[in-house]
């Protein structure tokens, strides 16, 4: 490991920006002739749309236009697409209502856009929207899951029957039939993962420019996926092809996931700068963020687990109903099937496994894939099962997992995931070690005597990630492949441009990726610079969401330097007369071993470009691309455990420690990887103790502010303990996992496991209010 | 419309705003001095945290005219030309920031602390007072770790002084 190679805790390149107040975020966009945005947005969960009158508003000062979603319609924008297409049980496709970007007839959730003003400045937009007069019929609305799925509830879309999207199912019924025929326990759970708000700290934004002359535009946006808003935004919504469409994604304030999708008000912003000839700008406020990013989890479960008598697990069932919201948002339809009832074997063998889901639509926020996505919601129903199972056969539950381990590697699952390796006993082993857990019991009975009920929980968590082999996800029905791109510029200076599909919204990127060019060429991470973000730089790529920049970006990068190392060392041996078979690269030279002959990389690369002296038939220059498409997902894996003391007298909950052990193969910046799951952690935690979006039985989001939705803050966490045990991932160069939704995927069921732990009552759902604790206590 | 005067960053500015504009709106869109962020509109998030003579104010509860004749330090104005303030040097040495928007906000707001609690600044007091500042993505691992460092550095530098 050099010292700005793979390995080393390199402080960040991109910081210096940041910090000092230099960061481009969408909203710093300013151009020439710029016009502002303003959503008119429904104030009911389900209505017919009667007529938008905007007489009064198209007198008022600077007002430029009032566009409404008849118009985008009349224009034939496509549209908003799901882009996974799943199949039910029965063989029928899954059932799907129109989604325009704004509404012309019916609204059915609170918040979705109906009309767009378009004004000189933000307040004359804002001030017209409000004299804009929308005339609603109110229609019954269904707000949850069980009332969209009783008899008699309000429908939707006509297109699903009963609000049902699809009914889907994975694995083998009648083994899992036949398991618990043989089973000597049967552990059962009813459990709710509660729906959350993303909140990344930078709402969503959008500037499109249209020039008219070349007919082109150019969109600036919050988006983790630039070319991927380009595909959809040309191939389905009409907007304009590709070539004639420029999507920015400059620096961008964290997505989480909610910033994959291509939402209405980006379509919008790009339609309505054509009508109106001028660039606008939308920037949404916190609160559109609340009602209108896509949402994450909300399922409710019930799972059954068979065990033999040696505590063994036999099978396990699983019926679980997602709600998706009104809409079907990009990638909604994956998340609670192929992301979720895939990692059902958690950490476990399991012989049997049968799972059933039921997508449901409700007059709410769509909802889609959110840190983690599909993953939390498996690892929170497994790890909660095994502590239940524990309990009720009163057993260690960290002995209960050890002995149900899998060991054997690879390990073909009864649920398509092959985990390719992993070592589950050396993380739990130094988790339990890291809070002393053989010590546990002293410390609860010495809290017990000051009157706190102390409480200890064990989560050990598995995750599919790098997302994905697209020949895969393509069989399972994905509209898109998932590889990613890189591109390799050296200069003739011997300066070096990296160019990635992938984006960097908080991940490091511009620093971690610069450390696997130091390391192989040993030259220092000030002579390259990485550039992404931009469809006319990057060629082309599918961006960054469930973990997969290191894994399937990174491994572009290796994959386009190789090809750049086997150009360069012909020069190099041409340039020293020597074999290229000798050649070897140190300190960014390039070295004839053995001898004390060398030629530094910035003379390869002027070679490379002024081409008076190369190999016979060699190209000039030095530009590497490459697309790599990964064989498998990576499997990172760790076991988390979380020591907590509850007060009965309130039901607050106080956290004592909290120590993680994650194996995500090799690390290439140990500070960026704990960084992740640090962050990680929060939303995990903030999600067990804090965190949850209510709707009232109308359909009104109670929980639309930071005011009412409680966002972790710094006092709310502890100082997390954290340690890594190691891996390599077989199947990619680097040996490298993903680190990004670990915390997110693990924390939830240790904090809820160490709650019900202290209580002595396994009846508690998330968020765990003090409130909720203390009933919980209490009765 | 009205004509405010106040000092920015060291430098004497005369906007002229709408009555109705907020401190935060007027740097960011009369100024250009974007590093202030919204991160919210019920002033929870402390992403437009700046200092109002010399005590940390978030700028979207204030009104730009009540800011007339103040002396005002957004994160631009935090360091001395090239050389970052101890505070900001500190959250790039920890690792205190990911996505980097609620940053200056956050930076802000921990000078502030280390002002008013001199060296006496121990983790849960950190944690209680950036209680007005929300981060999405470090966990506020880092970001506690940072304030404390930048503490002990400003410490050094104050003596030094």
């Amino acid at each position: 490991m050099g010292v700005e190679g793979i390995g080393a805790r390199v402080v960040r390149k991109e910081d210096r920006r940041f910090i000092t107040g230099q960061g481009r975020y969408v909203d710093d966009v300013k151009m020439v002739g710029m016009s502002y945005a303003h959503f008119i947005r429904s104030p009911h969960a389900h209505a017919k749309v009667k007529g938008i009158n905007s007489a009064e508003a198209m007198k008022m000062p600077g007002v430029i236009a009032v566009l409404t979603g008849q118009q985008i319609v009349d224009d034939k924008v496509g549209n908003l697409i799901c882009g996974w297409a799943i199949t039910s049980k029965d063989g029928s496709p899954m059932k799907m209502g129109a989604w325009p970007a704004m509404a012309p007839e019916t609204v059915r959730f609170v918040g979705q856009a109906v009309a767009v003003v378009i004004a000189e400045t933000k307040n004359q937009a804002r001030d017209a929207a409000e004299a804009v007069v929308v005339d609603y019929e109110e229609l019954p609305a269904a707000a949850d899951i069980k009332a969209a799925i009783k008899p008699g509830a309000p429908q939707l879309h006509p297109e699903a029957p009963g609000n049902i999207v699809y009914d889907w199912h994975l694995g083998d019924e009648a083994a899992v039939k036949d398991a618990f025929s043989k089973a000597a326990n049967v552990v059962t759970l009813e459990l709710t993962n509660n729906r959350l708000v993303p909140n990344a700290m930078e709402p969503r934004a959008a500037v499109a420019h249209y020039d008219q002359a070349e007919e082109h535009y150019t969109l600036y946006t919050t988006s983790q996926n630039p070319h991927v808003a380009r595909l959809v935004l040309s191939a389905f919504y009409n907007i304009a092809p590709e070539h004639k469409l420029r999507v920015i994604a400059p620096d961008v304030g964290g997505g989480f996931g909610s910033k994959i999708y291509i939402y209405p008000e980006e379509m919008v912003a790009l339609w309505a700068s054509k009508k109106v000839g001028r660039p606008v700008k939308w920037t949404g406020d916190r609160s559109e963020a609340f009602l209108t990013d896509a949402h994450g989890r909300d399922h409710v479960s019930k799972a059954e687990m068979a065990f033999d008598k040696d505590n063994k697990i036999l099978g396990l069932r699983v019926k679980t109903h997602a709600n998706f919201g009104a809409y079907m948002s990009l990638f909604s339809s994956a998340v609670p099937t192929y992301l979720y009832a895939t990692l059902l074997s958690g950490q476990y063998v399991i012989p049997a496994i049968y799972a059933e889901v039921i997508g449901v639509y409700t007059n709410t926020t769509p909802v889609d894939a959110y840190r983690g996505a599909g993953r939390p919601e498996a690892s929170y129903l497994i790890e909660r099962m095994m502590e239940t199972a524990a309990r009720q056969l009163k057993v260690d539950p960290a002995e209960l997992r050890k002995k149900n381990f899998i060991t054997q590697f690879p390990y073909q699952t009864p649920v398509i995931m092959a985990y390719d390796i992993g070592d589950f006993h050396a993380s739990i082993d130094a988790a339990m070690k890291a809070i002393d857990y053989a010590g546990f019991p002293a410390r609860k009975a010495k809290a017990k005597a000051s009157g706190k009920l102390r409480g200890i929980g064990v989560s050990c968590y598995i995750e599919a990630c790098g997302i994905a082999p697209s020949k895969a996800v393509g069989s399972l029905g994905a509209g898109v492949g998932l590889w990613e791109s890189a591109e390799i510029r050296v200069n003739p200076v011997g300066t070096i441009e990296v160019l990635t599909g992938s984006h960097s919204h908080g991940q490091g990127h511009e620093t971690t990726f610069c450390q696997i060019i130091a390391e192989r060429l040993g030259v220092p991470i000030s002579q390259v610079s990485i550039v992404h973000g931009d469809t006319d730089k990057v060629q082309f790529g599918m961006g960054t969401y469930g973990s997969r920049s290191l894994a399937v970006g990174g491994t572009a990068i290796v994959k386009a330097m190789e090809k750049v190392e086997a150009k360069a060392k012909k020069i190099a041996a041409h340039a020293l007369e020597a074999s290229e078979s000798d050649i070897v690269i140190e300190n960014g030279e390039f070295k004839v071993t053995g001898t004390d002959k060398s030629i530094a990389l910035p003379m390869v690369a002027l070679a490379a470009y002024t081409a008076h002296n190369l190999p016979d038939g060699m190209e000039p220059g030095l530009k590497e691309t490459a697309f790599y498409d990964p064989t498998n997902f990576t499997f990172p894996a760790g076991a988390y455990i979380c020591e907590l003391e509850v007060d009965p007298g309130t039901g607050k909950t106080s956290f004592v420690n909290f120590v993680a052990a994650d194996d995500f193969g090799r690390l290439i910046n140990p500070m960026i990887v704990e960084g992740q799951v640090h962050g990680g952690l929060a939303q995990g935690i903030g999600q067990a103790l804090l965190e949850g979006a209510v709707y009232d039985d109308t359909g009104q989001l109670v929980t639309a502010s930071f005011m009412d939705y409680t966002m972790p803050r710094a006092d709310d966490l502890p100082s997390f303990q954290l340690s890594h045990t190691t891996t390599l991932c077989p199947g990619n160069p680097l040996g490298v996992k993903g680190c990004g939704e670990a915390g997110a995927i693990g924390a939830s069921a240790a904090v809820i496991n160490a709650i019900t732990d202290a209580i002595g009552n396994n009846k508690l759902e998330m968020p765990a209010t003090p409130d909720r604790v203390w009933h919980a206590i209490h009765g | 419309m009205s004509t405010v005067k106040l000092t920015v960053n060291g430098k004497a500015v005369s906007v002229e705003v709408e009555d109705r504009t907020l401190l935060v709106h007027l740097l960011r869109e009369n100024l250009n001095l974007t590093g202030t962020h919204v991160g919210c509109d019920t002033s929870q998030c402390g992403a437009c945290v700046v200092h109002v003579d010399g005590r940390a104010v978030k700028s979207c509860t204030m009104l730009a005219g009540q800011a007339a004749g103040s002396n005002v330090t957004t994160i631009e104005g935090l360091a001395k030309g090239d050389e970052l303030h101890p505070m900001q040097a500190a959250f790039r040495d920890n690792h205190g920031l990911q996505c980097g928007y609620c940053t200056p906000g956050m930076i802000m707001s921990a000078v502030d602390i280390v002002h008013r609690h001199g060296g006496k600044l121990d983790e849960e007091t950190v944690r209680h007072e950036l209680e007005g500042n929300i981060c999405r993505c470090t966990g506020y691992h880092n970001i506690v770790k940072a304030v404390l460092d930048a503490a002990g550095r400003m410490k050094v530098a104050q003596a030094a002084e």
